[in-house]
């Protein structure tokens, strides 16, 4: 479809791949270790191999990777044909094959599914929102209630921590911008009032503390099953 | 029993199994999943130290002298529960039934707890047998997983119709514990499988049941965590968080802990080994000797003493089994009032 002889860079294909997230632990595929390789031909074609920590993880989640990872090569200015294959998975075949036909989840898993992963994505983008204002609050000097229910995203000193709680912000609708409250509710995008900040917090911190640990599980079993996998911490 | 430092340990492992998953027991046409059900199983096992790992086909079955050597000689349990998975589309035998726990068991009295199970979508025929294992071993608890795969389907939930007629024929049948174990599929594969609302749903529905979430809902601690601070009838079981990662990331380790004694409490959590997949000795061990890292970022959890301990490793299981504790393993009735209530009621106010 793409008439350019100019060859694409492995560099840029991998680029790409780095804006592909594992959506429950809200982390690039790339630094979890999930491709197990790359290649680019000199005619555009990209072939590239995912892999999880385990033969069972959630379907719905592989598929999103896969899926995701489909979009982000081959929205790469000059890659010809791309193609995505989850291996040593339970629902690979289903996966690679709904994905390379673009069929979407419901008609990948026949029977299985009533409605596409949108609503799933949102509700693990809520979860990264949470981690991520704990995060960002746990990091300030002064972590008082009232303080921090005044406080705007500008407010806080610039970190990547910021901005990834920002853009995370931004991919679900809610407000984002540095004139926006610092805590708000992850469903609505409201402030969240001062005497409800400190709750707040403890469940902002409960869920990074869970997404941490689901982490670090997922990597120690990466590494057992493909030994060469590097450590990611 | 475990005596450390002139403390005394009744130790219940409330999460343990005696399982067959050798290529002899693997359904012809399902090898697949059977091979990568042990896998996934045994890959869990390298997050435990090195010295304790065992070879994948020593995982796939061991004998009934190890069960007892790494449990009960070794290990320092004085009770462990069976807890039974069945898969049986998998393994021809099923990979941990009701009937091979309980044929151990028998050879050992007083040693064991025989629980059993049900499948919601197996009807009628599913609620007889289920009435026939509580009659014949004496079930006090059920072992549910959800994720199982029945006849084409991929999971249930356990606030569908089936599961609460289930669930009321348990009550009526006295069983008192329900262990829950979620995994990766569910109908419709489009929800999210880990998703613990169903199980606050039967908790709230059958208050005379406890529910003990096994892994504490990993991988949905925070969801736990929130569910479990409104049902007094919901508790956390600790298997895979100890063996998961006391010893492979002792940093998220303290602070999963600490999660769970503030929103949980001490009194509602209880250790299972999840033997074969780790041994407990390693695990009982380092957690009579376990104490958060010295540092600021844990500042703010509830402590962990003695008394939290005892409960934690056996006290607390005893209680809900029933089980008869020797007066010398005991806590003053005043000893341990846990922190954590207190707290997140405080947090709550405020």
């Amino acid at each position: 479809m793409i008439g350019t002889s100019e060859q694409v860079g492995t560099e840029q294909v991998n680029l790409s791949l780095d804006t592909v997230r594992d959506p429950e632990l809200n982390q690039p595929i790339t630094s979890l270790g999930f491709v197990a390789s790359c290649t680019v031909s000199a005619d555009g074609d990209v072939r590239v191999r995912l892999r999880l920590p385990t033969y069972f993880c959630a379907p719905n989640f592989a598929f999103l990777m896969v899926a995701d990872a489909y979009d982000a090569v081959s929205a790469v200015p000059g890659v010809r044909d791309t193609q995505i294959v989850l291996e040593d998975h339970f629902a690979a075949d289903a996966i690679n094959s709904g994905v390379a036909a673009r069929a979407g989840f419901v008609r990948a898993f026949a029977g299985e599914a009533r409605a596409e992963l949108d609503s799933l994505r949102a509700d693990f983008l809520r979860k990264a929102v949470l981690a991520g204002t704990d995060q960002v609050c746990r990091s300030l000097p002064d972590t008082q209630a009232g303080a921090l229910s005044a406080m705007t995203l500008g407010n806080a000193p610039p970190s990547p921590e910021r901005e990834r709680l920002r853009q995370r912000r931004a991919e679900l609708g809610l407000p984002s911008g540095d004139d926006d409250p610092l805590v708000i509710d992850p469903v609505t995008g409201a402030a969240v009032a001062p005497d409800a900040v400190p709750l707040h917090l403890r469940r902002a911190r409960v869920t990074r503390v869970g997404i941490d640990a689901n982490t670090s599980i997922c990597s120690g079993m990466l590494r057992h099953r493909y030994p060469s996998a590097e450590e990611n911490q | 029993m475990y005596e450390h430092n002139g403390e005394k340990y009744f130790i219940v492992d409330s999460h343990m199994h005696y399982w067959n998953a050798a290529p002899d027991n693997w359904v012809p046409g399902a090898e697949q999943y059977a091979k990568g059900w042990i896998e996934c199983f045994h890959a869990y096992q390298g997050l435990g130290p090195p010295e304790t790992h065992w070879s994948i086909e020593h995982f796939q079955k061991y004998s009934e002298d190890d069960l007892m050597k790494d449990v009960f000689e070794d290990g320092h349990v004085d009770v462990a529960v069976f807890q039974p998975t069945y898969l049986k589309e998998w393994y021809k035998e099923g990979f941990n039934t009701t009937e091979r726990n309980a044929a151990l068991g028998e050879k050992h009295p007083g040693k064991f707890i025989a629980n059993t199970r049900f499948d919601p979508r197996d009807g009628d025929e599913g609620l007889a047998e289920f009435r026939r294992n509580v009659d014949r071993y004496g079930s006090k608890g059920v072992k549910l997983y959800t994720a199982e795969w029945n006849n084409g389907s991929r999971g249930y939930k356990l606030s569908d119709p089936e599961a609460y007629r289930f669930l009321e024929v348990a009550q009526e049948l006295g069983i008192k514990n329900v262990h829950v174990h979620k995994g990766p599929t569910i109908w419709p594969l489009d929800k999210d499988a880990f998703d613990v609302t169903d199980v606050d749903h039967a908790a709230t529905d059958f208050p005379a049941l406890n529910f003990i979430v096994e892994h504490v809902g990993l991988p949905r601690i925070e969801d736990f965590c929130f569910m479990a601070t409104q049902e007094p009838n919901v508790y956390a079981g600790l298997s895979v968080v100890i063996g998961g990662l006391m010893y492979a990331r002792p940093k998220f380790f303290a602070k999963v802990i600490g999660e769970l004694l503030f929103w949980v409490g001490e009194d509602k959590m209880t250790f299972g080994s999840d033997y074969g997949i780790w041994e407990p000795k390693w695990q009982i061990e380092g957690f009579v000797d376990w104490d958060y890292p010295d540092r600021d970022e844990y500042s703010d959890y509830p402590a962990v003493t003695t008394a939290t301990k005892k409960k934690i490793l056996g006290l607390n299981a005893a209680r809900l089994y029933d089980i008869e504790v020797p007066a010398e393993y005991q806590l003053p009735a005043d000893a341990g009032t846990p922190g954590a209530r207190d707290d997140a009621q405080l947090v709550s106010d405020t």
